[in-house]
């Protein structure tokens, strides 16, 4: 960790929150998958097991008010901004108390009141929404930052690349955060993507660097440092980080052929974000503290699976509801 | 499949795809397919498999998730002598292709006074139900109706993949097709040998007396459903499939409602400025003087598609809705 040489034992505090946090994506993610194989979840979902650090990392170097927009893949980035645990399953079973009342799903949640401007199932689709996010926040002079969350796989939308130029050229308080976990579906980003990632935001005079996604101290020291740049009026930044999804595409992608089980078992065993700051903490903190924070974090999600199983379906008179404002 | 010389032979409506697309690769070498996860993963939808290893990499092409550039290179393509199938995952990423194919492909015939031609086909996918949500549950194919320049098959079951596909690949100008992704697994019969079903040909599912229900893509489906429900209610319907919204067989159309005197539109699309307008509107001109009610419509309720299966279903027309629509048509309500 390079910032913020504060006391050690507020360090191990954040630091057990950071692997709370990532425990609880993981169990939820967990429960999703949990779901869909028995068939109570409509539809699919994207997991986000294995990347746990990064939006941990990073929505932990913000404030409750800075803005995020979410992809497919967005589970872990709402939770990690604050989102309920009851309030996402239910969304997840389309039911009434869920974030969007059950009309957006498993890709589409959205939470205002965390700063959460919404998943999208457009890929590269948010690029815009977060650079105009960062745009209104300067004008209304906030100070609020916003971050885009994207997979390497939106690195070939055009839309991306309008959005960085504009950002760059009106020094706009956004940092784009693409989470290179290696593959976009089932196609290895070696054969999508030309040249170095990097180097496209530089060709826009935007900061940028590339953190170990599997490091939430590392990620969210990096992102400290950028948000803080961002909010002094200094520009957007563009940081890749490196991580990977331990399941499939989405939950019915099982085969997984296009990679192989070794890469997957290298992954999982060397460069687990839990693991590896469990592995950090281990001395700082009495034995069975993981294993409690683990007990708690299950818990939580067993209320809420158990709510959101005895929740509601809307009613059927909501559905042509809020198409207007 | 065990085949014998009698049985027919079926295929589901994705093999269906597949198979007119490899035979149109084999008879055509200027024929390429572009799009993303199409070549090692066989599609999302898995409608390619196979493909790749027959032909290989350098025919069926896997892209970066670009859809905007691909379709460019696509037409491009086509203006320089080969035919490619550009691959658009789900229609609801028409909306990033659109510039290419309503302002390139579209006008480049007509702008070079028929001196560029873009023979190209977009394949896409329509069709709710799916509890794919908002962003991957519309049916767009009004919006490219709408624009002259291009033509829109869809295929309501894996005999009309096979044959619209197959005539769109060998057209000589921009084709959209879209599939209806809910039908990929459903099954029917499909010739082996090489045929093709011409554009702007509609064909009568099922002949009736009473109504004429036409139904495009997946309501055709909804239709007969509708139709056998109609006839134990002593009402016989005629169903038409128009196969292409454009170009639009108008006379089978209006020569079944002069015959019926009453006409259904039914459309997966938005009910709003969509296709079930046109083609009412179409019967409603061409037919009028022997029409006994006013042509009903029905679409897709006008709201993005909510992810809730209580919520979805509600939004689109099923055997049932139907069914309700013709027998107060008829006034057997
Ligand atoms: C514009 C668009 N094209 C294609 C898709 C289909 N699709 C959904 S997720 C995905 C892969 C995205 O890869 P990446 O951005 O790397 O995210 P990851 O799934 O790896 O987290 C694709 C192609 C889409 N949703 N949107
Ligand atoms: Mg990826």
């Amino acid at each position: 960790m390079t910032t913020q040489a504060t006391e050690p034992r507020l360090d191990l505090e954040q630091n057990l929150h950071f692997y709370r946090q990532m425990a609880k994506i993981r169990a939820f993610e967990e429960q999703v998958n949990e779901l869909y194989k028995s068939a109570k979840m409509p539809g699919l979902a994207h997991l986000y097991v294995g990347e746990e650090g990064v939006a941990v990392g990073v929505c932990e170097a913000l404030r409750r008010d800075d803005f995020i927009t979410s992809t497919h893949r967005g589970h872990g980035h709402c939770l990690a901004k604050g989102a309920s645990v009851n309030r996402m399953f239910a969304e997840l079973l389309g039911k009434e108390p869920g974030y969007c009342r059950g009309k957006g799903g498993s890709m589409h949640i959205a939470d205002p009141e965390t700063g959460n401007l919404g998943a999208n199932a457009i890929v590269g689709g948010s690029a815009g929404i977060a650079t105009g996010a960062a745009l209104s926040a300067k004008m209304r002079g906030s100070g609020q930052v916003a971050v885009c969350f994207f997979g390497d796989g939106a690195l070939g939308q055009g839309l991306l690349y309008e959005a960085m130029n504009m950002a760059a050229l009106w020094k706009l308080p956004v940092i784009y955060v693409c989470e290179n976990n290696l593959y976009g579906e089932y196609t290895p980003c070696g054969e999508t993507i030309a040249g170095e990632i990097l180097a496209r935001a530089k060709a826009f005079g935007i900061h940028a660097e590339t953190v170990d996604g599997q490091d939430v101290q590392a990620v969210n020291a990096t992102m400290k440092r950028l948000v803080e740049r961002a909010r002094r009026g200094e520009g957007p930044a563009f940081v890749e980080c490196r991580t990977y999804r331990y399941y499939g595409h989405h939950v019915g992608d099982v085969n997984r052929d296009y990679r192989t089980r070794e890469e997957e078992k290298e992954w999982m065993s060397t460069h687990d974000p839990l693991r590896t700051l469990a592995g950090r903490l281990k001395g700082l903190v009495d034995e069975g503290t993981f294993e409690r924070i683990e007990t708690d974090v299950k818990a939580e999600i067993d209320t809420g699976v158990q709510y959101a199983l005895a929740a509601p379906y809307p009613d059927a008179k909501q559905v042509d509801e809020d198409v207007y404002a | 499949m065990a085949t014998t010389e009698t049985a027919v032979r079926e295929l589901t409506y994705g093999e269906a795809v597949r198979e007119a697309i490899a035979e149109e690769m084999r008879r055509d070498p200027r024929v390429f397919l572009i799009g993303e996860d199409v070549a090692e993963a066989g599609h999302p939808f898995k409608t390619l498999v196979g493909l790749v290893q027959e032909f290989g990499t350098d025919r069926i092409i896997d892209t970066p998730i670009s859809e905007p550039g691909y379709a460019g290179i696509g037409v491009g393509a086509a203006m320089t002598g080969m035919r490619p199938i550009v691959d658009v995952m789900f229609g609801d990423f028409i909306t990033l292709t659109m510039d290419q194919m309503v302002n390139q492909a579209a006008k480049a015939h007509y702008m070079s006074g028929g001196k560029i031609k873009v023979p190209i086909v977009f394949r896409t996918t329509l069709g709710a139900t799916r509890r794919s949500a908002a962003q991957h549950s519309q049916s767009l194919h009004a919006w490219v109706s709408h624009v002259p320049g291009l033509k829109v098959a869809l295929p309501s079951g894996p005999y009309e993949a096979k044959g619209l596909m197959k005539t769109a690949i060998r057209d000589d100008s921009p084709v959209v097709i879209f599939e209806d992704k809910m039908m990929y697994r459903v099954k029917g019969p499909v010739p082996a040998e090489d045929y093709t079903i011409p554009f702007g040909v509609a064909e009568v599912k099922r002949a009736g007396t009473d109504v004429t229900i036409v139904a495009t893509s997946s309501m055709v489906t909804v239709a007969l459903g509708a139709a056998k429900l109609l006839d134990a209610a002593g009402i016989s319907a005629e169903v038409i499939d128009p196969r292409t919204t454009w170009p639009l067989d108008k006379e089978t159309l209006v020569e079944s409602a002069k015959k019926t005197s009453r006409a259904i539109v039914v459309d997966e699309g938005y009910e709003r400025y969509g296709v079930t307008a046109e083609i009412a509107s179409v019967i409603a001109d061409g037919a009028f003087y022997f029409l006994d009610a006013p042509v009903k419509r029905i679409g897709a309720m006008d709201v993005p598609v909510p992810f809730s299966p209580v919520l979805e279903d509600l939004t689109v027309p099923t055997e049932q809705s139907v069914f309700e629509a013709a027998k107060a048509l008829c006034r057997k309500a």
